[in-house]
C-alpha cells in the first residue's frame, strides 16, 4: 500500500482567518502554515477552537474572513483530505459496508472494493469483523473503523479530532499505533488532543490554541522544553487558562 | 351469493364473491400505496434536505394533511372526475382507477410526512460524515433513503393500513358497483345497511386479519431495522 | 456487502411489477360492452339486480354497472352525464327530468308496493287498516315513533306524498316522534326495529330483511302504496359520452315481453316482488 509522500494539498496555509458563528468569534486572526512531515498536534483547552480549526483546514467551514489555501490553491475540493470526528457516526450498515461506502463515494473501482476493504480492516485491527453491524462495535472499535473509513480514499492529509478522548488506555494505544504507522507511510496527520502525554508521544509540530487564537507554534521538542509564551508555560504546568 | 352461509363458512370455502372483493381491495390499496410512495418519498426527501423560504409552514401543512378526511378527498376527486368536471373526458368515475386515485391522494401526505421526518432525522445524524466523505447530492439522497429503508417501509405500511381501512373516499368515487368497484370496506357498509350481517362479518374478519398482518409486518420490519441501527 | 443493494433493488422491482400486474388484471376485467345505470338503494336492496343483471348479461352481452343512490342523487348523477341510463321510482321527479330535456323518453317498467311496517305492540293501533292516510293520521295523533328515510329517495318522496294525502303538513307537524335518518331502506328498517318505530318500506326490502326484531306489516294493499318504476336513457345530445345503443338495448330488454317475464319471475320466499307494467301507458 503505497501512499504519495507529498500530496497536492500540502502545505495548508491559513491567512488571517476568522471564523464567526453569529456574533461569537471562534477563530481569531489565525495565520499559520502546516507543512509535510511528522504529525502536527493542536493542543489547548476546551473551547479554544481546535475543532473549528480542523474543520476549516479540512474545508468543511468557509472562513468568515481571510483565506485558506491548499498546496497554494484556493477552494480545493476535499478529495484527498479526510477527517475523523470526535464522535464518529457509523452508517447503519455492516463494518465492511461502511468502508465500501467510503470507497464508492471516492470513486474506487468496483473490482477492487473487497480487497481494499480487507486491507484497511487489517490495518486498523478489525479484520474478520466484516459482517458485524457497525453500530454494535465498542467505542474503540468504532473509532478504528472511522479511521479506516477516513483512510479509504488514500488521503494526503488526515485530520483527527481528539480521537482517543473517550477511550481506555488499551484502545488509545491501538489508535496511536495506527496513527504513527499512517504518518510513517507518508500521510500528513493533523490531530487535536487535550491529552498532553499523547501530544508529547505523537507530535512533530505543536500548535497551541487559546480562545481562538494561535498563541504559539513550532517543533514539539522545542515547545515542550522551552515554551516561548507565558500562557504556554502555565498551560504546560497544568494551570487552567481562562 | 349464499345468503344463509355463516361468515366462517364463506371464508373457509373460498366463496368467490368474497375473495373477488378481497382481491379488488388489495389491488386498489396496494396500487395507491405504490403511487403514493413514488411521489411521497422523493417529496419528503426533498423537503427534508433543502432549505427554502417557507419551509417550516410547508412541514406543518404536510403533517396536517395526514389527517385529510377521506370523504372530503372522495368528494373532491368525484368533482374532478365527473363528466361535468375538468377531467370528465377521461371517463374514470365509478371505476377502480378512480378509487386508486382517491386513495393515492389520501396516502401520499402520510408517506411524504413520515419520509420527511425519517430522512431529516437521519440527515442530521449523517451530515458531518457525508460532508467529510465529500459525497455528492445524488448519492447523498440515495444513501439516506437506503439507510432509512426500514423506517420508510414502516411508513408505507402505515399508508397501506390507512388505505385498506377507509371507506368514505372509495365509496363516493367508486360507486360501490357490485363485481366492479365493491371493496371490503364498501361491501361491509352496504351489507350492514341491508342487514346482511354474515357477509359483512366475513369481510370484516378478513379485513381485520389483513390489518393485523400489516402491523405484524411493520413490527418485523422494525426488528430487522434494529440489526443495523442498534 | 457490495451487491446487497443491487439484490434488494431487484426485489423491490419485482414487488412493484407484482402489484401492477394484480392491478392490471383487475383492470382487464373491465368490459367494453358496459353501461352505467343510476338506480336507487331500495331497488338494489331488494336483490333485483343480483338476480336480473346476470340474465341481462347472458341475453344481451351487456355488463350493467349499477350505481345505487337515493333517487335525487341518481337523477343528479344522470344530469352530470355520469350515467347512461337511470331507473328510479319517483314519477314526478322523472317527469321533471324529462321536461328539463335530460332524457327524451320515459318508459314505465314495473311497480312494486310499499308497506307500512311497525312494532308488533302497535302503539298507534293501525294493524290491518286498509286506508294508509287514516293510518298515518293515527300515528301523528298518537305521536308514535316514526322513521323516515329523509334522503330524497323515491321512498322518501312517496312517504311525503302520503302525509299530504292524509292532510298533514309534516314539516309543521313533525316532533320528536318523527325521525329523519338520511339513510337507505335496510338501515332505516334496522333503526325502526331498534327503536320500536313505524316505517314506510318497499315490500322487496322488507321481505329481504332477515333481522326483523319485533317488526311486522301493519298496513298494505292501499292503491296509494303502489310504487311505479320508470327507466330513461340519458339524452345523448346533452352528454355525447352516453352509450346510447347499449343503453337503449338494455331498456328494450326491460320492456320486452321476455324481460317483463324475467322481472315477474323474481321471487323471494316464493313471493313475487315486482309487477311488470310496461304496457300500461298511464303508468
Amino acid at each position: 500500500m503505497s501512499i504519495p509522500a507529498l500530496g497536492p494539498d500540502i502545505p495548508i496555509r491559513l491567512f488571517e482567518v476568522d471564523v464567526l458563528a453569529g456574533n461569537v468569534t471562534i477563530l481569531d486572526r489565525v495565520s499559520i502554515s502546516i507543512g509535510a512531515g511528522a504529525p502536527t498536534v493542536l493542543i489547548g483547552a476546551n473551547g479554544s477552537g481546535k475543532t473549528t480549526f480542523l474543520r476549516a483546514a479540512m474545508g468543511l467551514i468557509p472562513p468568515s474572513r481571510g483565506r485558506i489555501t491548499w498546496g497554494g490553491r484556493e477552494a480545493v475540493p476535499p478529495t484527498r483530505r479526510a477527517i475523523l470526528f470526535q464522535r464518529p457516526v457509523m452508517l447503519r450498515r455492516s463494518v465492511a459496508g461502511n468502508i465500501v461506502y467510503a470507497l464508492t463515494a471516492a470513486g474506487f473501482p468496483r473490482a477492487q472494493l473487497e480487497q481494499r476493504t480487507d486491507e484497511l480492516l487489517s490495518l486498523v485491527g478489525l479484520a474478520g469483523l466484516q459482517a458485524r453491524p457497525a453500530r454494535r462495535l465498542s467505542g474503540g472499535e468504532q473509532q478504528r473503523l472511522a479511521l479506516a473509513r477516513a483512510l479509504a480514499r488514500h488521503p494526503t492529509v488526515l485530520f483527527l479530532d481528539e480521537p482517543t478522548a473517550n477511550l481506555d488506555p488499551a484502545a488509545t494505544k491501538a489508535i496511536e499505533n495506527i496513527v504513527q504507522e499512517v504518518s510513517a507511510g507518508g500521510v500528513k496527520v493533523v490531530m487535536a488532543t487535550h491529552d498532553l502525554g499523547e501530544a508529547r508521544r505523537l507530535a512533530g509540530d505543536i500548535v497551541f490554541l487559546h480562545r481562538g487564537g494561535v498563541i504559539e507554534s513550532g517543533p514539539a521538542d522545542v515547545f515542550f522544553a522551552a515554551p516561548a509564551t507565558d500562557d504556554a508555560r502555565r498551560f504546560l504546568a497544568g494551570e487552567l487558562l481562562i | 351469493m349464499t345468503e344463509n352461509a355463516s361468515a366462517l363458512h364463506l371464508i373457509l370455502t373460498g366463496d368467490p364473491m368474497l375473495f373477488g372483493i378481497v382481491r379488488l381491495s388489495l389491488a386498489v390499496s396496494l396500487s395507491a400505496v405504490l403511487f403514493a410512495a413514488l411521489i411521497g418519498v422523493p417529496l419528503g426527501a426533498l423537503i427534508a434536505l433543502t432549505q427554502f423560504r417557507g419551509r417550516e409552514p410547508v412541514v406543518v401543512v404536510l403533517n396536517a394533511l395526514m389527517g385529510l378526511p377521506p370523504v372530503v378527498v372522495g368528494l373532491s376527486v368525484f368533482l374532478l372526475l365527473s363528466r361535468s368536471g375538468p377531467l370528465g373526458s377521461l371517463g374514470l368515475l365509478f371505476t377502480p382507477e378512480a378509487m386508486v386515485m382517491a386513495q393515492t391522494v389520501l396516502v401520499t401526505p402520510i408517506i411524504a410526512a413520515l419520509a420527511r421526518q425519517t430522512i431529516e432525522d437521519l440527515w442530521i445524524e449523517y451530515r458531518d460524515e457525508l460532508d467529510a466523505m465529500d459525497v455528492g447530492p445524488v448519492l447523498r439522497v440515495r444513501t439516506l433513503i437506503w439507510d432509512a429503508r426500514f423506517s420508510l417501509v414502516t411508513a408505507l405500511l402505515a399508508g397501506f393500513g390507512r388505505a385498506a381501512a377507509e371507506v368514505g373516499a372509495i365509496l363516493i368515487v367508486g360507486g360501490n358497483i357490485e363485481g366492479f368497484t365493491r371493496t371490503m370496506t364498501t361491501a361491509i357498509a352496504l351489507e350492514t345497511s341491508k342487514g346482511e350481517l354474515q357477509l359483512g362479518l366475513g369481510l370484516g374478519i378478513v379485513l381485520l386479519f389483513i390489518i393485523v398482518l400489516i402491523n405484524a409486518m411493520a413490527w418485523g420490519v422494525r426488528r430487522a431495522g434494529e440489526h443495523f441501527a442498534a | 456487502m457490495p451487491g446487497t443493494s443491487r439484490n434488494t433493488g431487484r426485489i423491490v422491482a419485482a414487488i412493484m411489477i407484482g402489484i401492477l400486474s394484480v392491478a392490471a388484471a383487475q383492470g382487464l376485467a373491465q368490459e367494453e360492452k358496459s353501461i352505467v345505470v343510476a338506480s336507487t338503494t331500495s331497488t338494489q336492496d331488494s336483490g333485483l339486480f343480483d338476480y336480473l343483471l346476470p340474465i341481462v348479461r347472458q341475453k344481451t352481452g351487456i355488463a350493467v354497472r349499477v350505481v345505487a343512490q337515493g333517487t335525487g342523487q341518481a337523477l343528479d348523477t344522470a344530469r352530470r352525464g355520469d350515467a347512461d341510463v337511470v331507473l328510479v321510482h319517483a314519477k314526478a321527479a322523472e317527469l321533471k327530468f324529462l321536461a328539463e330535456g335530460e332524457s327524451l323518453k320515459r318508459y314505465p317498467v314495473m311497480y312494486n308496493d310499499f308497506v307500512l311496517i311497525g312494532p308488533k305492540t302497535d302503539p298507534a293501533g293501525i294493524k290491518g287498516d286498509k286506508d294508509i292516510a287514516k293510518a298515518l293520521g293515527k300515528i301523528r295523533d298518537k305521536q308514535a315513533s316514526f322513521v323516515s328515510r329523509g334522503d330524497h329517495s323515491g321512498t322518501h318522496l312517496a312517504e311525503l306524498d302520503l302525509w299530504k294525502d292524509a292532510g298533514i303538513d309534516i314539516d309543521k307537524d313533525r316532533g320528536r316522534w318523527y325521525k329523519s335518518v338520511g339513510q337507505g331502506m335496510g338501515a332505516a328498517l334496522n333503526i325502526a326495529g331498534a327503536s320500536n318505530a313505524y316505517v314506510l318500506s318497499d315490500r322487496g326490502t322488507w321481505i329481504h330483511l332477515k333481522a326483523r326484531g319485533e317488526l311486522d306489516i301493519m298496513v298494505e294493499g292501499d292503491k296509494r302504496l303502489f310504487n311505479q318504476y320508470g327507466v330513461m336513457l340519458v339524452n345523448p345530445a346533452r352528454h355525447p359520452n352516453v352509450r346510447k345503443e347499449l343503453g337503449q338495448r338494455f331498456i328494450d330488454y326491460l320492456i320486452s315481453p321476455e324481460g317483463q317475464r324475467d322481472i315477474a319471475n323474481y321471487k323471494i320466499d316464493g313471493k313475487q316482488l315486482f309487477h311488470p307494467d310496461a304496457d300500461d301507458a298511464g303508468a
